[in-house]
């Protein structure tokens, strides 16, 4: 007898709570600020369009939204990813973003017919010549948005990955032990 | 040739000690008292002993294999082993088998397992399960069997112990007359009864309450064999002083005060150091690394916050032995304590700003 | 032990540790000067904290031993000198002696065997010339750091000559074990050492300098005593031994009870701390202006057979070295240059020496310290070895989780990578990894920052330009389209009119 009250008792007290927690979300709902401009100015702005929005504008919406996680902009990496996050104010897991890896456009000098088309596409104006002249991409203006490769007509424009130098070289982080717990 | 074309980083060298190295010299260090104990209460103190040990290896290998991961490294590295054995400690040494098996569970699984494993948990997993045990089992957990020395005449034979572990106490025709209370526990009825002391105390000897010739779990009895494994302990390294030197402290002082104001009412200093568990507390389960602060100064705090409150609750508590309680306490305040106090970084003052520039006059003119 | 005199304030050495010195085995043999000259000196361009040397050399050259091979870049920087005479063969990338052995600017001398030295004149009183002209003298000369951090020399004269510093510190501690280079150059270069550090008191306009010496090495305290005796202004201390005591700032703290602010610089407090090593090589280079071509390396470890000391020409291959005193390769699992606490793991031998490289040491399997992981026990080893007060369990958890800011906040950037937590942790975590893994990917993500900003300035500019154009083009394209329409108009006019 006791049991059935107390069974009854905290259904009863468990239901009513529940159902005015359901009320609140709906009736005392906060209108988020439009924070739509201040993530696309954090995205790289390039358009690349890899994250499957036409742009970074509408990726920034379909962010604020929620209909896309922060960890959407691929060449973004977990840097971005971290600072998306942090505005939006959820919490992430960095474990699985994959930093992409750098790649920049390199000029096959042999190939290059001087025809421009790269040059007048590159969103960043990192490639530089002239009509009839061989072209050269300068690689530290260079995104890796990989517009270039499509219209070239000779496929003298390729993707390299970033070479790593003794400056750009890092420490890897050091694998985590068996049994450590990852938590 | 060089081993792997990973790179590591320095330092290159080690002091090569490991965490199992650590584990052992720890239970080395509580031997002296265990073997004294289980001396003292002969044959059904050992069966449990081991029975406990042997349920928390097993614990711990059934988590691990639950958990996916392969046991055996997890296992050699003996925190299951230690585990088992302070939980061992703390029961009473007559107290049946399910007793250490249901210690042992709880102390791994509820007390390590869950939080994620070694170094995870929030709270001391001995400490966990004595506490859980205690309250769950009031009776099996404050039946002390008198010292009957192994193959004394008023200890139990070999099958007699057999049924004192595993049919329970009550199948003894003498049990009655076999257990009695502790010395805390004694002073606390006593009180009750309006009884005052110094005549509580006529007959004790705080010698051989020192000694361990006394009531009490195999953690309670011996305080001059805690005591001088835990200063070994503190000599190899193992752990620091801070934490005992500051419990220990805190009780005398706290209980010199009391005990000097109002001699009737309050035990002495002499009996709080030589009755229950402080002794193994302050060596042994308030120095576990994974639930104490990790600064020389949070382990003060931390020292001092366990002596308060197991003088606290042996004065004025209910129950007459307080550690467990304590280090729980103190266990839930140790990541408050880690998180205020933190050593000084060089170069910054105590709230992380770098330090002043300040060249005096002086030595500018120089 | 019981240490109680942690509990009371005052001047103590904090953390660090006390490791097994292995010095022994080198420190009571004299510094070997027999060594064969290499065949090929593999000279890199960047030997030193700052921008790379420009070569000013060509392939095909004949040099001559200390003949400027490349000059300093900019503010701070330092040139390179050729460490022996014969023909440049190479000016090209050769693997660096870096734990990831990538490629730097190098560039290779043949020997020609007679290790001429180029012309040089020695001064009589250097003291007569102006304190500028010494560090000018000790920039052109190569010299850098050569305790292992490598900073050019030069612009830590300047620093100490413009901020008025009070006191030289001159940092014999050698904490690393196995090194025994400045304890062997102290015993036998004393003179030397102090007429250097004379010279660079008279080079910062300094009154005083202070030598602090672990008192593991009492040869070399009782000879820098003996060397330092005319000169009541040079005190020679002795400090004790415990790692990392060589670190600036510790002895710093130890010997003046200062403490620099962090991020702030020695200077600050009024010091300027060089390297017994930087002493004498400044000894050399301004009385006889021959620059930094050589150091002494200590080559030590369990793979050894004969560990010493040995004087050799920067750019000689650590092959050579190890071939000299009887390495055993198949018993050497890590090559380290520099000290075991703080060097780097090298992947092979085929590497040059250069300026910084105060150590080469060959470890066995034993010496290494083990790297079975086990899960933090939280014993906080650590952090009573930390000598910068820091809390390395709770940096490690939190960049093993990727809170690298968090890491940050409890004093990441105040972390000096001396490997004492390492050293300690018996669970074999790697701390100083993660430390520097997590120092290297800010770093990236900064630069990662600074990229993004700099395309979408690029994009901006573009799109304006591109809106320039079409508004151009438009305007073009109105103002043909009215020239058209007034023709049209002019054409129907006259055609009215006719």
């Amino acid at each position: 007898m006791y049991i059935l009250t107390a069974i009854v008792s905290l259904t009863t007290l468990g239901l009513v709570l529940g159902l005015l927690l359901g009320i609140a979300a709906r009736y005392l709902k906060v209108e988020s600020n439009p924070i739509v401009d201040e993530l696309e100015a954090l995205m790289p702005g390039s358009q690349c369009g890899q994250c499957g929005y036409p742009g970074c504008r509408p990726a920034a919406e379909a962010l604020a939204a929620g209909e896309a996680p922060p960890t959407l902009c691929p060449p973004g990496g977990s840097s971005l990813a971290e600072q998306l996050a942090k505005l939006l104010g959820v919490e992430i897991d960095l474990n699985d973003v994959q930093d992409p890896e750098l790649l920049v456009a390199r000029v096959s000098e042999d190939t290059c017919i001087g025809c421009t088309r790269c040059f007048k596409l590159c969103p960043t104006d990192a490639i530089v010549g002239a009509p009839k002249q061989i072209h050269a991409v300068i690689a530290d203006a260079c995104i890796g948005c990989k517009k270039c490769v499509a219209v070239c007509p000779t496929e003298c424009l390729q993707m390299h990955p970033v070479e790593v130098t003794l400056r750009s070289w890092r420490w890897p982080k050091p694998a985590v032990a068996e049994g450590a717990a990852t938590c | 040739m060089i081993a792997s074309r990973k790179p590591s980083s320095g330092a290159h060298i080690g002091t090569n000690t490991s965490v199992q190295h650590i584990m052992w010299r720890v239970i080395l260090a509580i031997s002296p008292a265990t073997a004294f104990g289980l001396f003292c209460f002969g044959w059904p103190a050992l069966n449990l002993f081991i029975v406990t040990l042997l349920s928390a290896v097993l614990f711990e290998a059934f988590c691990l294999r639950l958990a996916g991961r392969i046991a055996k490294p997890a296992i050699m590295d003996g925190s299951a082993l230690l585990t088992g054995w302070l939980v061992a400690m703390t029961l009473p040494p007559w107290a049946p088998w399910w007793i250490g098996v249901a210690g042992a569970g709880i102390a791994i699984i509820l007390g390590k397992q869950v939080y994620g494993g070694l170094g995870q948990n929030l709270f001391n997993p001995a400490m966990l399960a004595r506490i859980a045990l205690l309250i769950s089992f009031p009776i099996e957990m404050t039946t002390w069997p008198n010292v009957a020395p192994a193959f004394s005449a008023q200890a139990p034979d070999f099958i007699e112990s057999w049924s004192i572990t595993f049919s329970g106490l009550g199948s003894i025709a003498s049990a009655d007359a076999m257990t009695g209370a502790t010395t805390l526990g004694y002073i606390k009825t006593e009180f009750s009864q309006q009884h005052w002391l110094p005549d509580i105390l006529a007959n004790h000897s705080i010698f051989l309450n020192f000694l361990g010739w006394t009531r009490g779990s195999l953690g309670e009895t011996s305080a001059l064999l805690l005591g001088l494994g835990g200063v070994w302990l503190i000599r190899q390294g193992v752990i620091k002083w801070h934490i005992p030197v500051s419990l220990l402290l805190t009780v005398t002082l706290l209980s010199s005060v009391f005990h000097l104001l109002d001699s009737q009412h309050y035990i002495s200093p002499l009996v709080h150091l030589s009755s229950g568990a402080l002794m193994c507390a302050a060596f042994f389960i308030a120095t576990d690394y994974v639930t104490s602060p990790n600064t020389p100064a949070g382990q003060l705090v931390f020292g001092a916050g366990c002596g308060l409150l197991i003088f606290v609750i042996r004065t004025w508590g209910t129950y007459p032995e307080g550690a467990g309680f304590a280090v729980l306490l103190m266990n839930a305040a140790t990541p408050l304590i880690d998180h205020y106090i933190r050593p000084r970084i060089y170069g910054r003052n105590r709230n992380g700003k770098p330090l002043e520039q300040k060249i005096t006059v002086q030595e500018r003119e120089q | 032990m019981l240490n109680l005199s942690s509990l009371f304030k005052g001047p103590r050495i904090r953390g660090g540790v006390h490791a097994e010195e292995h010095k022994a085995d080198t420190s009571c043999k004299p510094i070997a000067v027999d060594f064969p000259l290499p065949k090929k000196l593999y000279i890199p361009l960047q030997q030193h904290v700052g921008k790379a040397a420009e070569p000013v050399v060509r392939v095909g050259d004949h040099v001559l031993k200390g003949q400027l091979l490349a000059h300093s870049q900019g503010m701070v920087s330092a040139p390179v000198h050729a460490s022996s005479s014969g023909v440049i063969v190479d000016i090209n990338d050769y693997p660096a002696p870096h734990p990831s052995a990538l490629p730097i600017r190098t560039v290779v001398v043949e020997t020609d065997g007679k290790d001429q030295w180029i012309e040089y004149s020695s001064i009589d009183d250097p003291f007569q010339l102006a304190p500028e002209e010494i560090s000018l003298r000790v920039g052109a000369a190569g010299i850098v750091g050569l305790g292992g951090a490598a900073f050019p020399s030069a612009v830590k004269l300047n620093l100490g000559r413009e901020s008025k510093i009070h006191t030289l510190l001159i940092n014999g501690g050698e904490c690393e074990p196995y090194l025994t280079c400045d304890d062997r150059l102290m015993q036998e270069r004393a003179l030397g050492i102090i007429d250097g550090i004379r010279l660079m008191l008279h080079g910062m306009e300094t009154e005083q300098a202070i030598i602090g010496i672990e008192d593991n090495k009492p040869e070399a305290y009782a000879a820098m005593l003996d060397a330092a005796g005319p000169y009541p202004f040079i005190k020679v201390q002795q400090v004790p031994t415990r790692y990392p005591m060589g670190w600036d700032r510790q002895l710093i703290r130890y010997l003046t009870g200062r403490e620099v602010p962090a991020g702030g610089r020695s200077a600050d407090v009024g010091v300027i701390m060089h390297n017994v090593g930087t002493a004498y090589s400044v000894h050399r280079a301004i009385r006889f202006s021959q620059p930094l071509v050589s150091r002494v390396v200590t080559v030590s470890g369990g793979a050894v057979a004969l560990p010493m000391n040995i004087e050799v020409p920067i750019g000689t291959l650590i092959s050579e070295l190890f071939a000299f005193c009887r390495v055993n390769q198949a018993a050497t699992k890590r090559i380290v240059m520099g000290g075991p606490m703080m060097g780097d793991a090298l992947p092979h031998s085929r590497l040059p020496v250069v300026k910084a490289s105060s150590g080469i040491l060959a470890l066995t399997q034993e010496e290494i310290r083990n790297t079975t992981q086990q899960p933090c026990i939280r014993c906080a080893q650590c952090v009573s070895a930390c000598p910068a007060g820091l809390l390395p369990l709770d940096m490690a958890n939190r960049i093993r989780n990727n809170q690298l800011d968090a890491a940050v906040d409890i004093g990441l950037r105040d972390c000096i990578s001396c490997g004492s937590c390492s050293y300690v942790c018996p669970s074999n975590i790697p701390l100083v990894q993660y430390f520097k893994y997590a120092t290297g990917e800010l770093a990236a993500r900064q630069q990662a920052q600074h990229k993004s900003e700099h395309t979408k300035r690029l994009m901006d500019e573009r799109n304006e330009r591109m809106a320039r154009i079409k508004k151009l083009q438009q305007e073009e394209e109105q103002a043909r389209l009215a020239a058209k329409a007034e023709r049209e108009r002019l054409q129907t006019e006259q055609g009215t009119l006719a």
